[in-house]
């Protein structure tokens, strides 16, 4: 049972993440997902955020009481739900927009430069694909090979390609950075 | 689980494949009613857009040209309402979607096209009143609005999905028994449900069971709009069949005259009430769990069931005895249903997202035989399961 909140500004692709993620879990993993979002004005530039309940039995309850993983792409979706991430969850934020504080020990942090990444690759649209590269290696919470079947239809098919590879830039950083992290306990 | 989902039609067809959107999707509610009306063989809708149900809307209005539909944006919900009741004395199977306020709107056409025997499908994706409320969140405040709303006796049938799956498949359930019982039918489902993401399952279209419009094939000078006998219901024609025939809101005999007497009202209104009454057996569907040996019985609808099931759950685990029953159709209500529960509990609890409305319709059946505790909310957000929990262990107490 995973609770995960995605968070940022609106035009960042958030929800996109969430549909992205929960559609991977819910047709190609076998699994269950729900996926709920904000609504209104906020989701046209304000504080964006969306939920996914993924689980191996039914979703009875759609909405986080205590999400295990937070991703914030803004410094006000940050402030606004870090607060509520469960005790040892974990935190993915975007490097250069978001600046974690310091007490911010009681969760696992991760910061990936995810827009600097996606510009590398040509558009900072993608920022959120690697995002969610980053995510699926860092959590396991859904295959990769789910993940990448969900794309097409929920990415413009003229950059499918280009998303793959913005997918596969954040989940080799993704695997990288818990390589790193486990040889550092061991 | 026992599953009281399925509900038999004597006569149908497969569904049309054109618009069978057949495969797994990853797909919110509002989507999955505008899917479900397509495959329904529904091609009409005219609309009005209000939160939180204009994505079904924008959805038709989208898959309108693969499929030889046709979507109309009207100017306001009254409009888009009266269209849709003109376009099924056009021929077409219709369903719209609306809100809070413009359902409000909708109400005096909801009473012509009962006193017209109209088949179509309304979806209210509810919302936070009174007034404009919290047009963004949740609630079940229009339970009573549906039953009540328009003025004058009438019946009609409502049905409440609990999640996107189901928003597609009662959606289909809605189109056979408004043609069956020539009634509007309507989805009350909201916010929650209507933009919640979740599997939904499209099966091929000749597993989609299709009531047809039951269409007048004799002589045309016996041709007869309406059947006043409380049970079964007249055939009907289209215009530009060449049957020349009329139909009013007023008080009217078999032609569709108007006939203004009260003994011609008392008739009419009798067969809009006893066609929905007399059938209630055939139209109730209800999912239960545990009801057999409970001393306490969980009544709930919609998204509020889903929550109540994980209160449920946590009941049982400290050991009380809690059964379920989900009401799929709350209108006709489950009348018989509910005075057996009573009988044989202690206390029934009602979950619902309002001040306390099918709970009037639990106390009235329950009359008295059992405690009834009430878990409402003014809306704006679902059910904390603790409530509930805290409900169930109130009423489980000797």
């Amino acid at each position: 049972m995973w609770e995960i909140k995605f968070s940022g500004f609106g035009g960042q692709g958030i929800v996109r993440c969430a549909l992205i993620t929960g559609a991977a879990v819910a047709l190609h993993d076998d699994r269950f997902a729900t996926m709920t979002q904000s609504f209104g004005p906020e989701a046209r530039g304000g504080a964006c955020q969306s939920q996914l309940i993924i689980s191996d039995r039914r979703v009875l309850y759609p909405y986080c009481t205590a999400p295990g993983v937070l991703i914030a792409l803004s410094q006000e979706a940050y402030d606004t739900y870090e607060p509520g991430l469960s005790d040892g969850g974990v935190l993915i934020i975007e490097q250069d927009l978001v600046k974690a504080k310091v007490e911010a020990k009681r969760v696992v942090l991760h910061s990936i430069p995810a827009t600097r990444f996606a510009e590398e690759l040509g558009n900072r649209l993608f920022a959120n694909l690697v995002v969610l590269g980053f995510f699926t290696a860092v959590t396991a919470a859904v295959s990769p090979e789910a993940m990448k079947k969900a794309l097409p239809g929920l990415v413009p098919d003229r950059f499918l390609a280009a998303n793959i590879e913005a997918f596969d830039k954040g989940y080799q950083h993704g695997a990288d950075t818990a390589s790193r992290k486990a040889g550092a306990v061991h | 689980m026992k599953d009281g989902r399925v509900v038999e039609f004597p006569k149908t067809v497969p569904a049309d494949p054109k618009g069978v959107l057949t495969g797994r999707h990853f797909m919110d509610g509002d989507h999955a009613l505008a899917e479900g009306a397509l495959a329904a063989g529904c091609r009409f809708f005219a609309g009005y857009p209000i939160t939180p149900s204009t994505e079904t809307a924008e959805r038709f209005a989208e898959r309108c040209p693969e499929v030889g539909g046709l979507f109309i944006q009207m100017e306001d919900e009254i409009a888009s309402i009266t269209a849709n009741v003109g376009a099924v004395w056009g021929g077409q199977k219709v369903m719209t979607v609306t809100s809070g306020p413009g359902f409000s709107l909708m109400m005096e056409t909801f009473g012509l096209a009962c006193m017209m025997e109209t088949p179509m499908v309304v979806a209210n994706v509810q919302r936070t009143g009174p007034s404009t409320g919290l047009p963004t969140l949740t609630a079940q405040q229009d339970m009573m609005q549906v039953r009540w709303g328009s003025h004058g006796d009438y019946r009609i049938i409502a049905l409440v999905p609990d999640s996107p799956q189901e928003c597609f498949d009662l959606v289909i359930d809605a189109f056979n028994l408004s043609e069956t019982y020539r009634v509007p039918v309507f989805i009350m489902t909201d916010e929650t449900v209507g933009h919640m993401h979740e599997k939904v399952v499209i099966p091929p279209a000749e597993d989609i069971r299709i009531v047809e419009r039951n269409w007048y094939t004799g002589p045309k000078e016996n041709y007869r709009p309406y059947d006043f006998n409380g049970r079964t219901i007249a055939p009907m024609v289209k215009a530009g069949d060449g049957y020349r025939f009329h139909t009013t809101g007023l008080t009217h005999n078999e032609r569709g005259y108007p006939a203004l007497t009260p003994e011609m009202n008392k008739r009419v209104v009798t067969h809009l009430v006893e066609k929905i009454a007399s059938n209630a057996d055939k139209i109730i569907r209800t999912e239960e769990d545990g009801l057999n040996d409970a001393d306490v019985v969980v009544v709930s609808y919609g998204i509020s069931s889903r929550i109540a099931i994980r209160a449920i759950q946590q009941a049982r685990m400290s050991g009380i005895k809690v059964g379920m029953l989900r009401l799929i159709t709350v209108w006709p209500f489950c009348e018989t249903k509910i005075r057996d529960v009573a009988h044989a509990v202690r206390a029934i609890v009602v979950a619902e997202l309002n001040y306390g409305q099918v709970i009037l319709e639990v106390e009235r059946c329950a009359a008295g035989r059992c405690r009834v505790i009430g878990v409402n909310s003014c809306g704006g957000a679902v059910h904390d399961p603790e409530e509930i929990l805290a409900a169930i262990k109130e009423g489980a107490k000797r």
